[in-house]
């Protein structure tokens, strides 16, 4: 599984990056970003659920998040 | 009487403002909720280059002002940008133009449609007069209340109640890390909701993957006898989840109450003849109509401390 890390990227520059790397993935291929506490964790995964994809769960480990998702059909 | 140069008639609700200078005038427009397309922008621009000063000012309330307008120039500038259907705003002892929020058509955080709300009120309440002093109303989207709702004589923010089907859940977290207001917390992998802290924002309805959140009610908080100015005030809570097409009778109410409670008071604003009255009189008064939305206490407008004039001042 391909991981994405925007660690250190600040929003919006951090769901601008996702959805670029979401262009070269198939849809229905499950992808995980991991993502910094605070701003990051709210505003991305609501920000990638309104652009259809499927969010799928999120998992703390060492001060930072796993964000786990499946690319929609455009 | 000596014959008349300009109709007196639109000078009716105000809106054209003494200047400094000699038959000088600024026009402040009605935009209600800010938005204007942009041919009436245009239009506008035409205007103020025809007969202003070659800028115009953006008011604090979301309106335009031509600034240095002749009076004599005033029938053609009401004829002018009524080609583009912009009409001239008001000032004075009236309700205002009602400003708003971009609301939830493009703004992801918002959860009403605040600019329908303003244009219904500015379409069926602007310029009535209140007999006593200026009215204000807002509409914020969401609880970040970007139009300051509680410094208006009746704010109004966007609010929803947010209800699990804990069978859709499938127990992700994303709402518990969303709630700013420590609202949801994970016990057992399910979110523990606290509905005391819980503040309407509707965030978790938003991140939720499995829609196991969702709205079970809708619409406005309300605070009302707000204002700035010399002497500030935050306005308080009166009403929770006002359905949106209740918005225009809810502020009929507080007028008409204002307008009775503040007779023979003088040019005093709402939440002073709160403070003055006791705000039991207003809830009560509104509880005859908004039973189901109305809070069972709230508390009198709060003073904001200026700290002016200086203690201890000679």
């Amino acid at each position: 599984m391909q991981t994405i890390d925007l660690r250190g990227v600040t929003c919006p520059t951090n769901f601008v990056m996702a959805k670029l790397e979401l262009e070269d993935i198939e849809a229905g291929t499950t992808v995980e970003f991991l993502l910094d506490d605070g701003e990051p964790v709210k505003n991305v995964p609501r920000s990638l659920k309104d652009d259809g994809h499927k969010l799928l769960g999120l998992k703390e480990q060492d001060g930072y998040y796993t964000l786990l998702l499946e690319k929609g059909a455009d | 009487m000596a014959e008349q140069k300009i109709d007196l008639r639109n000078l009716k609700a105000g809106g054209f403002i003494k200047e400094r200078g000699k038959d000088l005038f600024t026009v402040r427009l009605r935009v209600p909720g800010g938005r204007l397309s942009v041919d009436r922008l245009a239009k506008i621009a035409a205007v103020a280059q025809k007969y202003g000063k070659g800028y115009v000012h953006l008011s604090v309330r979301q309106s335009i002002e031509l600034i240095n307008v002749n009076f004599a120039d005033f029938d053609a500038v009401v004829a002018e940008l009524g080609e583009e259907q912009q009409k001239v705003a008001s000032c004075g002892a009236r309700v205002r133009v009602p400003t708003a929020c971009g609301g939830c058509e493009y703004n992801p955080n918002g959860l009403v449609d605040t600019q329908k709300s303003a244009l219904e009120v500015d379409e069926k309440l602007f310029g009535t007069a209140t007999g006593h002093h200026k009215f204000k109303v807002c509409f914020a989207g969401c609880p970040f209340d970007c139009p300051k709702s509680a410094i208006n004589d009746v704010g109004f923010q966007g609010a929803v109640w947010p209800s699990l089907d804990a069978d859709a859940c499938i127990g992700c977290g994303l709402c518990a890390k969303s709630c700013t207001e420590g609202a949801l917390a994970m016990a057992d992998g399910k979110p523990v909701f606290d509905a005391k802290k819980c503040i309407y924002c509707g965030d978790c309805i938003k991140v939720c993957p499995t829609s196991a959140w969702s709205a079970a009610k809708k619409g406005y908080t309300v605070r009302i006898g707000g204002k700035w100015g010399r002497r500030p005030l935050i306005g308080t809570l009166y009403a929770t989840f006002v359905p949106e097409e209740r918005v225009v009778d809810f502020i009929a109410a507080v007028l008409a109450w204002y307008q009775e409670k503040a007779e023979g008071a003088g040019r005093v604003r709402l939440g002073d003849i709160i403070i003055r009255e006791g705000w039991q009189s207003l809830l009560n008064h509104l509880s005859r109509d908004f039973a189901d939305f109305v809070v069972a206490e709230t508390t009198a407008p709060q003073v904001i401390v200026n700290q002016i004039p200086l203690p201890g001042q000679a």
